[in-house]
């Protein structure tokens, strides 16, 4: 598990303005698997302190005794179906949208040297 | 002319599909500065009008049959381009039509094409798409809105009769209030979410964008309903919209939401929606004000909630099985940043990297399970509300629409856009937005919200409206 208050330093407290780092994005950006320029870090290290600074006034709400919601519809319980065979065999169709395939397998970069 | 209109016209032969099919493709190919459509299908358009033409010929069919209409492109249609708006699936050819797809195609209906629409439908303006924004007809330097701003553009500009959205935090009502609409989200899980292109999976939900509240009812009849290949959809019978649009106002309890109508709402949006509530009172309904008090924390809920759930399914773009891969990736990490980073656009990677953070270890609790927690408020508020009223009504927006480039560069203020229409995707009821007005020539909306399953009263309040106004048949002077 990644420990985010490890990275950042400091856990924001109710109303505390939340200041991003380059690093900090940079962690954020890595985690998230999504290439930053250098020129965009600064941008988005301003955009998400504010994002942050913005929901942080819902550490101001009274929640205690309440049970989140994940879900719209309570009492609304997952659909199962009968554990049989639907699909027919599309892998062709599938993969023609696929960047790189052979032999009927998706390819990547190799990853073990 | 509305698609009802058409559809009578069709059947009393008037004139054809074919007919009406090529009226449409014209406007579109003569409304190309409005950049309201990234794919048109004239070829599939004329198939599908040739195929209604002789249904209708032999009698068969219903209300739509013929009746051409445009897919917002988070719909995969099977063989056709389905972006999202996104760099991401510009060479993704969906190879399956969603269930929304399929059963208007069932019911007869032409689709002229696939619309414009912020990228992975995160924005309020439709100026997130790669695909560049989208203009509002009724003034070019304004936005139409977002995310469903293509689809909003093309049925106000009448480039098509009707379209279909969706809406998540407000992606359907808000281009349907800045564009003179009727833009109806229907109740979370009463329209099947399989093959419409996941943003956030416990808001989405799939609509329509319509030039009257009958149409809505028409179109929304023939996507609605259980579909046993989305689990979240829900098993309710789907009512005779249409037949139920009849019901009178007398008697109907609204309730009027204080905190919609506080700092922010623009004066002349304020008013035309105050004489709107005056009308309702005329047809015999009664007013109440209310207060939801929790509501004012929708947008901070939101914008933990939905960047959560996005990082989440935005992971499944990673340059392997679909969409876009970066050139001579070094190895399997930097074909997925570069990929991610090249495909996705500044909001999208916003959003994610927000939702990364909030999910994150050591902030889950403080941000996650705490919006969950304000979530439930929320919904309390709203299930208090309608133990006391039938509807709840306020504005749409809290301005008309803005100019182009005037939010792009502060998100919070593009946010602030939703303010009011994020509760009910929280809370996962049904809304609608009406034209009730026009603000120095531009078009401004009434919300009205109900409790869960409650489309037939909500389509009936915004039919009883349009029948005593003229609003929702104003056109945009240029497409007039």
């Amino acid at each position: 598990m990644y420990d985010f208050r490890q990275v950042f330093g400091i856990f924001p407290t109710p109303g505390a303005i939340v200041t991003l780092t380059r690093r900090d994005v940079e962690a954020i950006a890595l985690l998230a698997r999504l290439e930053i320029t250098e020129e965009e870090l600064p941008v988005y290290a301003g955009s998400l302190s504010r994002i942050l600074g913005f929901i942080d006034q819902l550490a101001a709400a009274a929640t205690e005794g309440v049970e989140p919601m994940a879900h719209p519809l309570e009492n609304q319980v997952q659909a199962l179906r009968d554990d049989v065979v639907t699909e027919s065999d599309h892998r062709d169709r599938y993969q023609g949208n696929a960047p790189d395939v052979g032999a009927g397998l998706y390819l990547v970069p190799k990853v073990i040297e | 002319m509305t698609a009802a209109e058409i559809g009578r016209g069709l059947r009393a032969g008037k004139f054809t599909s074919i007919e009406v099919t090529r009226h449409f493709l014209e406007r579109i190919d003569r409304a190309g500065q409005l950049n309201a459509f990234i794919t048109v299908t004239p070829e599939r358009a004329m198939q599908d009008a040739k195929r209604a033409d002789a249904r209708i010929a032999h009698g068969e069919g219903g209300p739509l049959t013929g009746v051409p209409m445009a897919h917002k492109d988070i719909f995969c249609t099977d063989g056709v381009l389905t972006s999202a708006g996104s760099r991401m699936l510009s060479n993704f050819v969906a190879p399956y039509d969603a269930t929304v797809v399929e059963r208007l195609a069932a019911a007869g209906m032409v689709m002229l094409g696939k619309t414009n629409m912020d990228e992975f439908a995160m924005g309020s303006s439709n100026e997130t798409s790669w695909y560049g924004p989208v203009r509002n007809p009724w003034d070019g330097t304004k936005v139409p809105g977002g995310s469903s701003g293509g689809s909003a553009a093309a049925v106000a500009a009448r480039l098509a009769p009707v379209a279909t959205g969706t809406d998540t935090g407000g992606s359907i009502r808000q281009p349907g209030a800045l564009t003179g609409l009727t833009g109806f989200k229907p109740t979370y899980g009463r329209v099947s979410r399989y093959g419409m292109i996941a943003f956030a999976s416990s808001l989405d939900q799939a609509g329509v964008l319509s030039q009257s509240a009958e149409d809505a009812a028409l179109v929304l009849a023939v996507m609605a309903g259980h579909d046993p290949r989305d689990s979240t959809s829900v098993d309710v019978a789907v009512p005779d919209y249409a037949a139920g649009l009849g019901v009178s106002m007398n008697g109907l309890r609204i309730g009027v939401i204080r905190e919609f109508f506080g700092e922010g709402l623009e004066e002349g949006t304020g008013r035309a929606v105050r004489t709107a509530l005056e009308g309702f009172k005329a047809m015999g309904a009664t007013i109440v004000e209310l207060s939801l008090p929790n509501l004012p924390l929708s947008v901070p809920t939101y914008y933990v909630v939905a960047p959560a759930e996005c990082s989440s399914n935005l992971s499944r773009f990673d340059g392997v099985r679909f969409g876009h891969r970066c050139p001579e990736p070094r190895d399997l990490l930097d074909m997925y940043r570069r990929s991610r980073g090249e495909g996705f656009g500044a909001e999208v990677k916003r959003r994610i990297m927000t939702g990364t953070y909030v999910l994150s270890a050591g902030y889950y609790d403080a941000y996650y399970l705490k919006a969950q927690k304000v979530r439930s408020l929320i919904n309390a508020d709203f299930r208090k509300a309608f133990s006391e009223v039938d509807v709840l009504m306020g504005p749409t927006t809290p301005t008309p629409a803005f100019a182009i480039g005037a939010k792009v560069d502060d998100p919070i203020t593009m946010y602030l856009n939703d303010i009011y229409t994020i509760g009910a995707n929280l809370a996962g009821l049904p809304a609608v937005s009406v034209p009730c007005g026009l603000v120095d020539g531009l078009p401004v909306g009434l919300q009205i919200i109900g409790p869960h399953f409650a489309e037939q009263r909500l389509l009936a309040a915004a039919h009883a409206w349009q029948l005593e106004t003229e609003w929702h048949r104003k056109l945009p002077p240029l497409f007039a």
